[in-house]
């Protein structure tokens, strides 16, 4: 369970934001919704544990996520918090096995080749564990991100924009993806979009004005 | 997949970039280490060859060279000394042990030196087979001449004129080889040894060599004359006194291979020195190519750094991987160097002419650690920035721009 209590950020020279109270139940599906500058992002990098808040307060699985120290919130975002950017960024030396691999290696976990190989197979990556980020296509890439943000079985799924730069068929096989994996993991998730393709595929909506 | 196998992926991934610098750093370090070793092991002989000697006597002339010619058997002697001289100074008591040399000779480049038994207790020689000379033509050879020239004890060979290799040989006496010496690691392993009549009769017309054959090998030496006298003292207050006696009060000279050897060394010293310099500036030039090439990489590495922090890496760990990178560049830079300069000593030492100083790459100093401490300060240095700059890398906003 996540819980989101009277954050507030700023950026200099920026109004400052102002995020409504939220609380996202076990498995529960959301969508983020907000016009281009409402801070969706800056929510969902808060909620991750990458942007300190100015006030406030993030709560997740029982643990006040910036009371921990600074080693201890890597470790703790890299073991329950799943993150999907827009842009796949893949480590370049290391081909597709290795960068789902080492998600769990900097998270302090034993890595699952069992658990890998299967998320790539459910991903139709089965052929792909062995190539570079290089040689895969965009949608092949989110896909395979997918697949990183839940190797560690985590208690939530957040997903940035994740089918802004993908063509119809592709977006809605990262949302179907992405909300069946999900489930499947029982994890949380939050979608960020603005994506019209995505809005009614998600039982929950949170909207930033 | 552990820090290190990252690390190893990021650098196979430049490969061009990674080898070059693994290069530079190589080289620098090759460069030192044959300084290291040819220096010490030059002077290691130095030392070891003229260490029970405390002054050597000869022929007027450059006083290097007289130790050059006498201790190292390396270069021309000054010339020769009468007999009858040198034999005077033998009895002078503040003398120990003198040890007279007469040189002329080789075989195969090996230096036949006729000499007395003074030679072997000065040197503390053993035989390995056989025994010592004891008879005109007989000759004891070091091991290193045996190893190489494969004579064996009961063979007989004909020396040379001079002292390089030269087909100018004295067909008409034979040497036998009486005994072979064990090992010594100095450069008796390189010489011929004789008696000094054995020397004379080489060069003696062939009717006068038959007289000499019947003649008394005690007065040899006194109706000749010989190339040198290796002196030990009987005190350490001669040092002062008798060497100023010998050049003031004779027609002879004395050098101090102690004073010569440190001349020969600070001459040997400039060029080392510089090479020394140049070597630093090469390592110099590879920690800055190190650095660039880091400090370039860290523009495309960013994104690859801010995921594994969103991935749970902590500050420390992105910190070290980019340490590590340009640590495994230096260290392996300095393996390979220290690998090159053995490599290079044994080349070095096969291509030799001269056996006497030969040198080895077979050969290790504990100051080598020193260079791959060296290796490991300039991966420190080079890796530095670079390193502080990923500790400092804002996640959020650098994913951002990334989209």
């Amino acid at each position: 369970m996540i819980k989101i209590q009277s954050l507030t950020h700023q950026y200099n020279q920026v109004p400052k934001l102002q995020f409504p109270d939220w609380e996202i139940k076990d498995a529960e599906q959301w969508l983020l919704l907000g016009s281009s500058g409402s801070g969706k992002s800056t929510l969902l990098n808060i909620i991750a544990g990458l942007l300190k808040p100015q006030s406030g307060e993030v709560i997740l699985d029982g643990t006040s996520v910036y009371q921990l120290s600074s080693k201890e919130m890597d470790q703790f975002r890299g073991q329950k918090i799943g993150i999907v950017f827009q842009k796949p960024h893949f480590i370049k030396s290391l081909n597709i096995y290795d960068n789902i691999a080492i998600a769990s290696s900097l998270a302090g976990l034993p890595i699952d080749a069992k658990r890998i190989s299967l998320l790539l197979e459910t991903l139709g990556l089965a052929g792909k564990a062995k190539k570079y980020a290089e040689e895969l296509s965009q949608g092949q890439l989110q896909r395979a991100s997918i697949a990183r943000a839940l190797v560690n079985h985590p208690s939530v799924l957040i997903a940035d924009e994740p089918t802004s730069s993908l063509d119809d068929e592709n977006a809605e096989n990262v949302i179907s993806l992405l909300t069946e994996q999900a489930a499947s993991s029982h994890a949380s998730l939050i979608v960020a979009t603005h994506d019209n393709r995505v809005r009614n595929r998600l039982s929950k909506e949170y909207l930033l004005s | 997949m552990n820090i290190l196998k990252l690390s190893a992926k990021n650098l196979s991934r430049n490969k061009l970039t990674t080898v070059l610098n693994i290069v530079l750093v190589a080289f620098g370090v090759g460069i030192l280490s044959i300084l290291f070793l040819a220096s010490t092991q030059i002077g290691d002989k130095l030392e070891s060859n003229s260490k029970d000697i405390d002054l050597v006597v000869g022929a007027k002339g450059s006083p290097l060279q007289l130790i050059l010619s006498s201790i190292y058997h390396i270069d021309f002697p000054t010339g020769n000394i009468p007999a009858k001289d040198a034999q005077a100074l033998m009895q002078n008591p503040m003398v120990k042990r003198a040890v007279p040399l007469a040189l002329g000779d080789n075989y195969q480049g090996y230096r036949i030196v006729g000499t007395d038994s003074s030679f072997t207790g000065l040197y503390g020689l053993k035989v390995a087979k056989g025994s010592f000379w004891n008879k005109d033509l007989e000759a004891t050879i070091g091991s290193a001449v045996a190893a190489e020239s494969k004579l064996k004890v009961g063979d007989h060979f004909f020396g040379a004129h001079g002292l390089s290799n030269s087909d100018d040989e004295h067909k008409q006496h034979a040497y036998i080889v009486k005994g072979i010496l064990a090992p010594q690691g100095n450069v008796t392993d390189n010489l011929i040894l004789t008696n000094i009549g054995s020397v004379y009769k080489m060069h003696e017309p062939s009717h006068e060599a038959d007289k000499h054959h019947h003649g008394e090998d005690e007065k040899e030496i006194n109706n000749r004359e010989i190339t040198s006298l290796l002196i030990q003292y009987r005190s350490p207050m001669s040092v002062v006194i008798f060497p100023r006696m010998v050049n003031q009060s004779t027609n002879m000279q004395a050098a101090s291979p102690a004073m010569e050897s440190a001349r020969l060394f600070s001459l040997i010293g400039v060029g080392i020195e510089t090479l020394k310099w140049f070597a630093i500036l090469i390592m110099a030039i590879s920690a800055l190519s190190v650095f660039i090439s880091l400090f370039n990489s860290m523009k495309e590495k960013k994104y690859d750094l801010a995921i594994m922090r969103c991935l749970g890496a902590s500050k420390a760990k992105v910190f070290f991987l980019v340490m590590l990178e340009g640590l495994m560049i230096t260290v392996t830079g300095a393996l390979i160097g220290l690998a090159i300069g053995h490599l290079a000593l044994m080349l070095i030492g096969h291509f030799q002419e001269s056996s006497q100083a030969r040198l080895t790459g077979y050969y290790f100093l504990t100051d080598e650690l020193y260079l791959i401490g060296a290796g490991l300060v300039i991966g420190i240095i080079a890796s530095i920035i670079p390193a502080v700059q990923t500790y400092k890398v804002d996640i959020a906003s650098t994913l951002s721009k990334d989209k």
